[in-house]
């Protein structure tokens, strides 16, 4: 069990939207990272998809997912290589409720590790509207060695709006 | 331009500065990748869906009921 839960750093989107959030010079300090994120887009759907990447590495087959999801009343699952280079997980788009932000949880263990690193989310677009929420969980795989000093998380299409955050926190094993 | 918000977890310095022309490439791949692979789940879950009416529709023709196809499918 973790015995510590530290905020390393937190963004929060101003005024005039950004397409991109970015934390770097990440420490090597920690033993585990933890990325929580409230966000909305201002792209026209109830759910947007961003892309994570890892120092800088935009190649889309070192990053793979096994996804399962749920949309309104259907469930499904996906997996693969390659797509957009990050991981899937949901933000709330302009056509969900006004002022409603999606809740994502990223874990990532071991991230200053010699070996490939593994990564969980969940995250579910909150609509308050009872037909168009969107659930994702998620295990992905990025295939860099090198220890995570970059999270960069960005919207293909969109930006996030005002009031959208990211924390990072580091967890430590002793 | 699109922008990028930047918090430097060393000093804590946050930026904001626009999107080089290679990151509004990359986001512009970002978005074809992520639109095919969106149908071609779409793609996937149709089909399931459509195998899943017709084994029902044969099930319902060999003479099972819809609550014991249900126990089958469920």
């Amino acid at each position: 069990m973790a015995n510590t839960y530290t905020l390393i750093a937190s963004n929060t989107v101003g005024s005039g939207g950004s397409a991109t959030m970015a934390f770097t010079s990440i420490p090597s300090t920690y033993t585990d990272l933890k990325i929580v994120i409230s966000a909305r887009t201002n792209a026209a759907e109830y759910r947007s998809v961003p892309v994570l990447y890892f120092n800088a590495d935009t190649t889309g087959a070192n990053y793979s997912y096994r996804l399962v999801y749920g949309i309104s009343s259907t469930a499904g699952s996906a997996s693969g290589t390659g797509t957009g280079g990050g991981f899937f997980f949901y933000v709330n788009g302009a056509s969900t409720t006004a002022s409603t932000f999606s809740n994502v949880e990223i874990y990532i263990p071991n991230y200053a590790g010699s070996t490939a690193k593994s990564i969980s989310n969940d995250g579910a677009a909150e609509t308050n509207d009872g037909t168009n929420n969107g659930l994702a969980l998620n295990a992905s795989l990025w295939s860099g060695t090198a220890a995570i000093t970059t999270a960069t998380i960005s919207f293909a299409a969109g930006l996030f709006v005002e009031y959208s955050t990211a924390y990072l926190y580091g967890i430590k094993n002793s | 331009m699109p922008t990028k918000l930047i918090i430097n977890c060393e000093t804590g310095e946050q930026t904001e500065v626009e999107l080089t022309a290679d990151e509004i490439a990359q986001r512009e791949a970002d978005a074809i990748a992520y639109e095919k692979q969106r149908l071609a789940d779409e793609e996937l879950a149709a089909e399931k869906a459509t195998n899943r009416q017709s084994a029902i529709a044969k099930l319902s023709g060999l003479g099972l009921s819809a609550d014991e196809v249900a126990a089958l499918l469920n």
